[in-house]
């Protein structure tokens, strides 16, 4: 009953797009203010029935309801709860209900925060991420229905894919779609904007928060990915440039170029047509990675469910879309003119080539990505692109931003002086390269690109600390610099901490890559081994008995001048219900060095294959991408997006220098 | 019996394709120098029956065929070019997981490139025309000055 009621909420929630699309648009184009009005009710109702439709479903999964054919797919009685509410998600139908819910959710943010928005716009702007709606509900109720019963019953359920029973993916896929469809707001907000033939200002500093926010999730959904990945696979690779994680990485680095470029709009007004393209491009790369995943055209590690017929689907949704948004664009971005002018040195041009070298190095991912499918087309050659490829074509472009970046964050709008932020910068460029140096000569490591990217994350990281440094302006005593630091705007800090959390990563990524120590052997119980200064001892191994697994697993000792550090479980486990097999790797994690231990298959002579790793600052990785989001989150709580939007710009939070 | 157990265990395994534990101890080569080579070598061939994994990260059989016979080949003292041409001959270049710079692979090495090319002139000329609106009659500040300015510009 409760599950029939789901499905009817979800019928509903279609009827009320369709609604929510014509009528206020209808409404904005006559200039009838009641007709437009209903736009914001209509998207509130939208999310109360797609929140209904999703409670349904999830209720379904956590009391096993077997008579659902979803629930018997991707459940077990045994399972525990948390993997039965992730499960909901864990599957084709169910993320799609995921994907709609957050959908509703950010039409009705809109329509709840955007209270100080032209009315016109609002329900352009609603009516545009309505019928976005629309197109996926239809998605979902006549290809993807999750709502179907079975006539009987099975016992029990086919439990959920082992892989994904894991903390770290059970918020991966929430995260990341709060990434994806935030950009449809921008999407939203850009198609408004030409159907209105105005982007201003106001516009931007309307459109930014919302970028902001979809691509701070963007950068949690894709860190836990790759930590989920580090930890889950076995191997303590964190970056596999496979199909799946580049459909999530193209959106990240075009949303990245968008809220700069935003910020051009917005305190310069230059770069207009381009932001909406960049606003039409972010959305359409979350559906081209929708697409890629779903429709399993480009074969993936972890393309978990797909099916050609739902790819051809998305792929009408994805022509209609962007052909719609280009062909508004072609005949409109020409009413875009540029107002503020800028010299060849300043900050907008420091920001256009942010913007070009992200675009730029997102397109080679995504041509490497398809590349299998196009030479297959054209040329009939099966070719593989695999991530040798990325990393040679795609490290130089993250070195030039590197390269770039400070630099051009210090520089002044309008008009700057190349040496003036040279000269701020030499410091930290003379440790850079000082650093370089002493790391090449000391001649330990195995990749001089990661020494390279190690030497950028010191420069990006002390850049960053710079450009803070410097906006408490000049020829102050110490003390008056420290008070006014935490006076500064939050957005400053935001990119400080954005910027900084960018070098943190080239960090990790840099010394994993270059001072990985692995060690591969046969270890008989109680056998003890060196692996660099870690002497490791096995104790030993024993089944184990999980809530819905049997696990083998291995006791490993590791100490480090003689003090025991840490008594590390790897795992061999086996789901008998999903006869599967998953490996749990047995990690130590530290500030500066991870000990990472797998337990192998056994051996004929009574031992077992262990491999083991000591993994350098793995973790700056991950920390990385936390402090970069939490960066894009202080930016958001500026002052500027909470006072009226289009007011006045506020300067007293600068501190004008009147003492 | 347990052969059969262990054929379907590893049938199971790279159905799901778990990467644990793909190079297996008794391939380790015991010249460190040759062994670093052979890891190399293995991260750039495709295993051929896998979604997406090289044979260094495989753990299907016939990845394992396959490092042994890049490891056979090393010790018999094969370059890495020579190794890798060896197993294109077998499987075809659908195994390389760094696509040859030649033929129509070329466009995809080059499209990044051009393009930013491409971009560069895109821009370069988009803040020539912002440049060219600058009221020409300034008057030029004096270093001075233009710090001056420049800090309140960037204190903005």
């Amino acid at each position: 009953m409760i599950v029939e009621f789901g499905h009817f909420a979800l019928v509903l929630a279609f009827a009320v797009a369709v609604f929510q699309m014509i009528v206020p648009m209808i409404g904005a184009h006559k200039n009838w203010s009641a007709w437009m009005a209903v736009a914001g009710p209509a998207a509130s109702w939208q999310f109360a029935l797609v929140a209904i439709s999703f409670a349904a479903l999830t209720y379904a999964f956590v009391t096993s309801d077997f008579s659902l054919n979803l629930v018997v797919a991707n459940s077990h009685t045994d399972k525990p709860l948390l993997y039965k509410i992730s499960g909901v998600w864990g599957n084709h139908e169910g993320s799609l209900l995921l994907w709609v819910l957050i959908l509703a959710l950010f039409g009705a943010s809109a329509a709840w925060f955007g209270g100080n928005l032209p009315p016109r716009l609002r329900a352009r702007v609603l009516a545009v991420q309505s019928s976005v709606g629309i197109a996926f509900y239809a998605f979902i109720l006549f290809t993807s229905n999750p709502f179907l019963r079975l006539e009987l019953p099975p016992f029990n359920g086919q439990d959920l894919n082992p892989l994904l029973q894991d903390p770290g993916l059970a918020f991966h896929p929430p995260f990341l779609y709060l990434g994806y469809v935030g950009l449809s707001m921008a999407f939203s907000f850009a198609v408004a904007a030409l159907i209105e033939g105005r982007v201003d200002a106001a516009w931007a500093r309307w459109v930014r928060p919302w970028t902001l926010a979809a691509w701070v999730f963007l950068t949690i959904g894709i860190g836990l990915g790759s930590w989920w990945a580090y930890y889950e696979l076995g191997w303590g690779g964190f970056w596999f440039w496979d199909p799946v994680e580049n459909a999530s990485f193209m959106p990240w680095l075009i949303a990245a170029a968008l809220l700069h470029s935003a910020i051009v709009v917005e305190k310069r007004e230059a770069l207009k047509s381009w932001t909406i393209l960049l606003a039409i491009l972010a959305f359409g790369f979350s559906l081209i990675g929708t697409f890629i995943v779903r429709s399993g055209i480009i074969t993936s590690v972890h393309a978990f469910a797909n099916d050609p017929e739902r790819g051809m689907f998305i792929l009408m949704i994805l022509a209609v879309f962007m052909g719609g948004a280009f062909t508004l664009y072609a005949f409109r971005a020409g009413a875009m003119e540029a107002k503020g002018v800028f010299s060849t040195v300043s900050r907008e041009s420091g920001l256009v080539l942010n913007n070009l070298l992200l675009a730029v190095s997102s397109f080679v991912v995504f041509i490497g990505t398809i590349w299998p499918l196009v030479a297959e087309m054209f040329w009939g050659r099966t070719v593989s692109v695999g991530p040798p490829f990325f990393n040679a074509a795609f490290t130089p472009f993250a070195f030039a931003i590197a390269v770039a970046l400070p630099i051009g964050a210090v520089l002044p709008w309008k008009r700057a002086l190349l040496g003036r932020a040279m000269r701020l910068m030499s410091g930290v460029a003379l440790l850079t390269i000082a650093l370089l140096g002493l790391f090449y000569a000391l001649g330990t490591g195995r990749s001089l690109a990661g020494l390279i990217s190690l030497a950028l994350g010191v420069w990006l990281v002390a850049g960053a600390t710079v450009d803070l440094w410097q906006r408490t302006g000049q020829g102050r005593e110490i003390a008056a610099k420290f008070i006014r630091l935490t006076r500064l705007p939050r957005a400053d800090w935001g990119k400080a901490f954005a910027h900084a959390g960018l070098g943190i990563t080239f960090i990790g990524v840099g010394a994993l890559v270059t001072y990985q120590i692995e060690d591969i052997r046969v270890a008989q119980i109680g056998e003890e081994f060196d692996v660099a200064a870690y002497h490791l001892t096995v104790r030993d191994v024993r089944e184990v008995r999980g809530p819905n697994y049997i696990s083998t697993m291995a006791f490993v000792e590791v100490a480090k001048d003689g003090h025991i550090v840490d008594v590390l479980t790897p795992e061999k486990r086996i789901y008998p219900v999903a006869r599967m097999p998953t490996t749990e790797a047995g990690i130590d994690s530290g500030f500066t060095r991870d000990v990472y231990v797998v337990l192998g298959d056994p051996q004929l002579d009574g031992g077992w294959a262990v491999r083991t790793w000591i993994k350098p600052f793995a973790n700056w990785i991950w920390g990385g991408a936390i402090i970069m989001a939490l960066g894009g989150a202080l930016s958001l709580t500026d002052r500027r997006y909470r006072v009226a939007a289009g007011a006045a710009r506020d300067r007293a939070a600068v501190g004008v220098p009147a003492e | 019996m347990t052969r059969a157990f262990a054929k379907a265990a590893l049938a199971a395994l790279w159905l799901i394709s778990t990467p644990a534990l793909a190079v297996q101890p008794d391939e380790v080569l015991p010249d460190p120098s040759f062994e670093a080579r052979a890891r190399e070598i293995s991260a750039d061939l495709r295993c051929v029956v896998c979604r997406n994994e090289s044979i260094d990260e495989s753990n299907a059989i016939v990845a394992r065929d396959l490092r042994i016979f890049v490891r056979e080949r090393i010790m018999m003292g094969d370059s890495n070019e020579q190794v890798i041409a060896e197993v294109v001959d077998r499987y075809g270049e659908y195994v390389l997981m760094r696509p040859p710079m030649s033929g129509s692979n070329l466009a995809l090495w080059l499209a990044g490139p051009a393009l930013l090319l491409l971009g560069f002139g895109v821009a370069f000329a988009f803040i020539r025309t912002r440049v060219r609106s600058t009221n020409p009659t300034e008057a030029e500040l004096t270093p001075e000055e233009q710090a001056t300015l420049a800090r309140i510009l960037g204190d903005k």
